[in-house]
């Protein structure tokens, strides 16, 4: 099964080639602003690569260049998506959608939330539209909402409410439900208390056990010191600035 | 691994309209595949109903071309198609919503026979199943079994557009063209209407393109977007990555005019 072969420890999962991001501000004159240029680097299967750096080096456009949602300016990524590896800078649009599907899951900073929808099925839905049915969807996604202490009375309820913690862990659950083999976490655990920090600690070494690659933001040193198998600075990527 | 369906279902290429002098779109090509949901957004003038017309063969581009892959998986340009073959495409394998359900509506007969009719439309004769079909089609839109004799004129904005919908999902299409579905409807009863939409395409696998001036409408419903202006397409792309990185100038003044999408 492909599922073996991509997670045999080791594996590469993950290859940035020279990626570069720079943003062209039209409503300000077309500035020019270099944000990211150079980075390179492997992921593999199993291992979790957390990105540091200060506030505003580009930690968080890195990663969604690797979801997809910011265009590259330059550069290469490679990503494995089942037995082949796909430069996700560029892949059609439809193909990325298939690999966020199939490979690639994404804890965004903030929860977007979708009016009307009740926070079981948030949770359930990256799992139904891998064609699992409804009531196993729903089933496993109350199992990650339990483990995650979210109090069941809020499960039928739309997470548009909820509190920025409540939040942050509807929005954890429904990226740790699948078992995509490549992960991005974007400050997963910056609303969270202590005891739901440990469960996300505990859930990502799990992920680890099972051979994802993981690749993450962490501001909190606790967290980032129990899950960093290695930490990239992404100062090295900075764009060589006028003093 | 699924594999990425290659054929696509509707295909345009070079497509303009012109009206007299004036521009109605210039130049357009995409294509949209089977389960896909594709966005036109724009201001207004833009092109994006010439567009949505010019497609659905309701409107004669000055031109293009127009290709949809049939049921039996050939190709075929609509605009070589004899009439009777494009109502034919328009009666079973497509619907179109229209911003106002007057227009996709008859007004003046009960809601059941709205729905039913299109049902007839396609050859169904059975008055039983034809009264059952509808039922069941008024509750997946939460419209009450008990309005069923009522006639249009007798709901709110809401409801009818609700009502246009089932008409139009009754028969089973795989392509529904939109314009503003959601255009002249509260907020609240926007985000009703959103979120009802956005199952029923996702459970019936529908194709669909929907024309809007609205980017949170297109943030929802939709997986890639295609933004217009002055008839031309400026940009193109993933929904996600055209809202949070939009690369053309026009694009990113769209997107910081909103407040949040
Ligand atoms: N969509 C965007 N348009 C324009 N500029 C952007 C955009 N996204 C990010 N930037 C800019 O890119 C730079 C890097 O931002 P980024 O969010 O990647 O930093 P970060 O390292 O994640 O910071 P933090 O730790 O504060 O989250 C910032 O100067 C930011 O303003
Ligand atoms: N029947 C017509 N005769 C002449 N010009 C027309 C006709 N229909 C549209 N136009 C012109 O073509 C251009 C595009 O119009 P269109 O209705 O396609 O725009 P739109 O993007 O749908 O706008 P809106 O958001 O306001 O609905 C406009 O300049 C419009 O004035
Ligand atoms: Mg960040
Ligand atoms: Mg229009």
């Amino acid at each position: 099964m492909s599922d073996l072969v991509s997670r045999e420890a080791g594996t590469v999962a993950v290859r940035a080639s020279a990626l570069s991001k720079s943003f062209r501000m039209h409503l300000q004159g077309g500035l020019e602003l270099p944000v990211v240029e150079g980075a390179s680097f492997e992921v593999h299967a199993g291992e979790c690569v957390v990105l540091g750096g200060p506030s505003g080096a580009g930690k968080s456009s890195i990663l969604k260049m690797l979801y997809g949602n910011y265009a590259a300016t330059g550069g290469e990524i490679l990503i494995r998506h089942g037995e082949a590896m796909v430069d996700l800078v560029a892949a059609s649009p439809r193909l990325v959608l298939a690999i966020r599907r199939e490979t690639l899951g994404y804890v965004s900073q903030f929860l977007r939330t979708v009016p009307r929808v009740a926070a079981i099925d948030v949770v359930a839905e990256p799992l139904v539209a891998r064609g699992i049915d409804a009531a196993t969807a729903r089933e496993r996604a109350a199992r990650t909402l339990e483990r995650l202490n979210l109090p069941q009375r809020l499960w039928q309820l739309p997470p548009a409410t909820f509190s920025g913690g409540e939040q942050q862990r509807v929005n954890i659950a429904r990226g740790f439900i699948t078992d995509h083999p490549v992960l991005l976490l974007d400050e997963p655990t910056a609303s969270l208390d202590a005891a739901n920090r440990r469960v996300v600690i505990e859930m990502i070494a799990q992920k680890k056990a099972q051979g994802v690659a993981q690749i993450g933001i962490f501001h909190d040193e606790e967290v980032r010191e129990a899950v960093a198998d290695r930490i990239i600075d992404v100062r090295g990527f900075g764009p060589a600035r006028a003093a | 691994m699924t594999m990425l369906d290659e054929t696509p279902l509707l295909s345009v290429a070079g497509l303009s309209r012109y009206y007299g002098e004036r521009v109605g779109c210039r130049d357009v090509s995409f294509e949209v595949y089977p389960g896909e949901v594709l966005a036109i957004v724009g201001e207004s003038g833009s092109g994006k109903t010439t567009l949505l017309n010019c497609i659905s063969t309701r409107l004669e581009p000055s031109a293009g071309s127009v290709s949809y892959r049939m049921r039996d998986g050939e190709s075929r340009d609509l605009y070589r198609m004899s009439e009777a073959e494009r109502r034919l495409l328009m009666r079973t394998d497509w619907g179109f919503v229209h911003q106002n359900p007057a227009d996709g509506l008859r007004m003046t007969v009960s809601a059941g026979a709205n729905v039913g009719e299109r049902l007839m439309a396609v050859g169904e004769r059975h008055y039983g199943r034809i009264r059952d079909t509808a039922t069941h089609w008024l509750s997946r839109v939460e419209i009450a079994a008990d309005r069923i004799d009522d006639q249009p004129r007798a709901f709110s904005g809401g409801m009818r557009q609700r009502l246009q919908i089932a008409r139009n999902l009754v028969t089973g299409p795989r392509l529904v063209f939109m314009d503003e579905p959601t255009g002249g409807l509260d907020v609240s009863v926007q985000a009703r209407l959103l979120d009802l939409l956005r199952g029923l395409v996702n459970d019936l696998g529908l194709a669909a393109i929907v024309v809007t001036h609205d980017l949170a409408v297109a943030r929802l419903l939709s997986h890639r977007m295609i933004v217009m202006k002055d008839g031309r397409v400026v940009e193109e792309g993933l929904t996600d990555r055209v809202l949070d990185d939009p690369q053309a100038p026009y694009t990113q003044l769209l997107v910081s005019s909103i407040l949040q999408v």
